[in-house]
């Protein structure tokens, strides 16, 4: 019953605050509440706090603020007020205006206890409740929430009671709901109207006020409320299964972008190509010179960044595979151990060159502004880049299918991969074909690089990340299946994000790897294995 | 007698390499330890201990190569066996600093301190019995080849994907060992060694003797690798590299054959990281990074495959220009070490040890 006090306390001071007395009235009141503060005795400043809090004054919610964060001073001489800021600037607490640093000399802060401080928690609440900034009020009425403050019940009632933005006004109704959920007080009919406005909320704070409802609470309302969470942990667990299955999808298409090139190189032509990694490291380098080159002369563009830097990426790591495979690889067609040694040392090459012409310490790429932050799917907070590069991955995917199956490109290599010599026969320059595919499926990985870059960090070291995992999703998947890597990616991305709450992070990816092991041994084509002839070699 | 008919079938530059060994094994711990420093034949302490570290990288290469060179199976994962034979060794180690350790807990090594464990796991039980975790140097990474070539040989996963399998079981292995969890030091590894078998390992005689050692060890892999490959075994084995379809037609068991001789190959990698460790005084996750393993084959890659003297002497030159430019001109040793790779594989796929071989055999054949 000791609430009852308080409970009026509050019941006056919201009331007070829309009562907006005659100005003349209000600006004598108000020099007298400030003065009050400066007696420097607790009941006078409970009561000061109580009164500015009901005034209506602009400075009124930073003079609490202040006086909360021990930043309210008087001077004993003329008992003037001053809020000092946080950065130690002196200002007037009436006007709000800044006084000279000499004016600070001598001033004494205005002390708090803890009734208090009781006092003050209750007026903050009204007055960013009645703040003009709907995000101050939201803020406000989840705080409240938060605080479970059942004393500010009738602060919220009145502000639902005016509140416009239905979004705030959700808030309020839920601080209500959770204040009143616990509340003995409060007839059942509108406890168990509180139950449901909290299982439509369905989220975690919910649950856990749903949980809390006191054993005496009567039958009614704990069946009411047993159901209800019931309810919202069916929810949560729902969204919990989609947000892991979008992470592992996400996952799982940074994947599949990392080995799509190396479907290509490995899966297609045969080439173990460890320099993989060091395409997409180019590529991602390659936006960073993008990136440079625009903030330098063209900052407008920059968001236009990834754009310029995905045709440049698909050349200079193209080039540079084309480059390999008529220095390198064509000698050792047939080889493919020696080839997995030559690729290696052109990958420490290529790490060294990197490392030699941009320093080894990691490179700042930015993101363009449709890539930063995130956006609200159902309760689940999604970030823009990882939606982009799922998106992405499909692109490129669907870009490199096309190339295969419908232009005369892909027509000719296709030719190529089957039978050689007949592909030789009929007047394919096979030797330029493998050239273009090595290039085609480096080009890849450096457009793979374009989007990496904007999720990892940009170091040499950046390719060295990826290689093994590369290799896992292509062997997987089943070599020269592009369908098959598609599947490997995703599955293997979806499966280690599904075990990551269970086994923790690395020993997912430890799982993960074993599991690809043991598979290999068992079906060592891979899940989608080539039949027919181009199966042998 | 088993000696006697070894050294006979031994190529000239097979007598080159034992004498040489021999030689090290006696001159440096001897130039080390009877001049004093400043004479011109004295062997700095720090050589010393660079010289045992190459010692047993060649031995780590010569395993190798009795896989790779001799069977055809590129293990891109022999790092990993000589991590699990060094952790094995600084297990040991880590229990017989006892209550020296910071903590001063005479079972438990410091870092289980530190992480608040209060009983050992199994894991380490008897590690404190030397006999005991020299069995393990050998046991544990035997152990892993029999299981990962049991399961590859007898499904056939050859070739490429043989060398990929192996490097992600390392890479797994890599990751696992950063684990704290795992009870095998964390991302800090196993260190601050004090004495082994009661001789301290920083005393310049104790690492004299390493070295001594490890030469020998070196000598001793080079008698079993040698043992092996001019035997019959050794000869199914080459067939089976060169032909293996055609050798399992012949009604040879493959699988078996690999099996064996990866188990072999694997327990000496073990040998070599056991000695490893207590010369360089620490052993972490890091040792079994992917790109050790890969860096291994590229010693015997120069020095010349199938050859076993070419593997050592690779991992020694290679090794040694490593130290050198690394000190000299930090930022090419990558660049050399790429080029080594291209290059060694485009031009001189025989390695050093072949090439000259196959000179010299010509220059005989011509009178």
């Amino acid at each position: 019953m000791n609430r009852l006090p308080n409970f009026l306390a509050a019941i006056a001071l919201v009331l007070a605050a829309f009562l907006c007395a005659a100005p003349s009235a209000r600006a004598q009141t108000l020099d007298e509440t400030l003065a009050r503060f400066a007696t420097d005795r607790f009941p006078d400043t409970a009561r000061a706090v109580e009164e500015i809090a009901r005034s209506g004054h602009p400075m009124a919610l930073e003079i609490v603020e202040a006086l909360t964060d021990g930043r309210l001073a008087w001077r004993p001489s003329d008992r003037r007020l001053y809020v000092i800021g946080a950065d130690g600037a002196t200002r007037a607490a009436e006007t709000g205006k800044a006084e000279p640093d000499s004016e600070a000399a001598g001033l004494r802060r205005v002390r708090v206890n803890n009734p208090v401080r009781q006092t003050i928690a209750a007026a903050l609440g009204v007055l960013r409740l009645n703040s003009a900034d709907p995000g101050q009020r939201r803020v406000a009425a989840e705080a409240i929430m938060q605080s479970r403050d059942a004393t500010q019940a009738p602060a919220l009632e009145a502000a639902l009671g005016r509140e416009r933005d239905a979004r705030v006004a959700t808030a309020i109704t839920l601080a209500l709901a959770a204040l009143r959920v616990v509340d003995p007080a409060q007839p059942e009919s509108v406890r168990l109207a509180a139950i449901d406005a909290l299982a439509e909320r369905g989220s975690r704070d919910a649950l856990v006020l749903l949980r809390s409802i006191p054993a005496d609470a009567p039958a009614a309302i704990r069946a009411r409320a047993e159901r209800a969470a019931a309810g919202v942990e069916r929810h949560l667990a729902i969204l919990g299964g989609i947000q892991n299955l979008f992470f592992g999808l996400s996952l799982g298409s940074v994947l599949l972008l990392a080995a799509i090139g190396l479907a290509i190189t490995f899966g297609v032509m045969g080439i173990i190509n460890m320099a993989h990694g060091e395409m997409v490291m180019l590529g991602a380098y390659t936006t960073f010179v993008v990136q440079e080159v625009l903030r330098a002369h063209a900052p407008s563009l920059f968001d236009w960044s990834l754009l310029f830097a995905l045709p440049l990426a698909f050349l200079v790591s193209g080039s540079v595979g084309i480059a390999i495979e008529r220095t390198i690889i064509r000698y050792l067609y047939g080889r493919p151990l020696e080839t997995l040694l030559a690729t290696w040392g052109v990958s420490l090459a290529l790490q060294q060159a990197v490392r030699t012409i941009f320093g080894s310490s990691n490179r700042e790429v930015g993101n363009p502004a449709f890539m930063t932050g995130s956006f609200d799917l159902f309760g689940i907070a999604l970030t823009w880049s990882r939606l982009w590069i799922v998106v992405f991955t499909i692109a490129v995917f669907a870009f490199l299918l096309f190339v295969i199956r419908y232009t005369d490109f892909g027509l000719r290599m296709r030719a190529v991969v089957q039978n050689r010599a007949m592909a030789g026969s009929v007047g394919i320059r096979t030797n330029w074909i493998d050239a273009f595919t090595f290039g085609l499926g480096s080009g890849i990985a450096g457009i793979a690089g374009v989007a990496l870059s904007q999720i990892d960090n940009v170091s040499p070291n950046l390719g060295q990340g990826y290689i093994i995992d590369s290799f896992m999703v292509v062997v997987f998947g089943g070599v020269g299946s592009l369908w098959g890597t598609l599947v490997a990616a995703l599955s293997l991305g979806v499966a280690n994000k599904l075990l990551e709450p269970v086994a923790g992070a690395v020993l997912g990816k430890i799982a993960i790897l074993v599991f690809i092991i043991l598979f290999i041994q068992k079906r060592p084509r891979g899940l989608f294995a080539q039949k027919g002839r181009t199966a042998e070699s | 007698m088993i000696v006697q008919r070894l050294a006979g079938r031994l190529g000239l530059s097979e007598r080159i390499f034992v004498a040489v060994v021999v030689a090290l094994c006696v001159l440096v711990p001897l130039a080390n330890l009877v001049f004093p420093p400043g004479s011109p034949f004295h062997v700095s302490n720090a050589s010393v201990v660079l010289y045992g570290k190459w010692m047993t990288y060649a031995l780590l290469a010569l395993s190798l190569d009795l896989v790779w060179g001799y069977c055809g199976i590129l293990s891109l994962g022999h790092g990993a066996f000589f991590a699990l034979g060094g952790y094995a060794m600084g297990m040991y180690l880590m229990r017989s600093i006892g209550t020296r350790g910071v903590y001063g807990n005479a079972i438990l090594p410091d870092f289980m301190v530190f992480l608040n464990w209060k009983e050992l796991p199994y894991a380490w039980y008897f590690f404190d019995w030397f006999g005991y975790a020299m069995l393990m140097v050998m046991f544990v990474p035997g152990l892993l080849a029999f299981v990962l070539g049991w399961f590859a040989f007898r499904s056939r996963v050859t070739g490429v994907y043989l060398s990929i399998i192996t490097q992600a079981v390392t890479f797994a292995l890599q990751l696992s060992f950063f684990r704290n969890d795992m009870g095998f030091g964390g991302n800090n590894g196993l260190t601050d060694f004090k004495d082994l078998l009661g001789f301290p390992v920083q005393a310049q005689s104790t690492r004299a003797v390493l070295f001594a050692l490890s030469a020998l060890a070196l000598l001793g892999g080079f008698a079993i690798a040698k043992a092996i490959v001019s035997s019959k075994l050794g000869l199914v084995l080459i067939a089976i590299r060169d032909a293996e379809t055609r050798t399992r037609f012949l009604g040879y068991r493959v699988e078996r054959f690999k099996l064996f001789v990866f188990v072999v190959s694997a327990v000496m990698a073990g040998i070599a990281g056991a000695l490893y460790v207590p010369q360089v005084g620490i052993i972490n996750p890091s040792e079994f990074s992917p790109a050790n393993s890969i860096e291994a084959v590229i010693w015997v890659a120069v020095g010349g495959r199938g050859t076993l003297t070419g593997a050592a002497l690779g991992a020694v030159l290679v090794n040694a220009s490593k130290t050198w430019l690394t000190a000299a001109l930090p930022t090419l040793w990558l660049f050399v070490l790429g080029a080594l790779f291209i290059l060694v594989t485009l031009f001189l796929p025989k390695g050093i040890v072949g090439t000259l071989g196959a000179w010299f055999a010509d220059r005989r054949g011509k009178p």
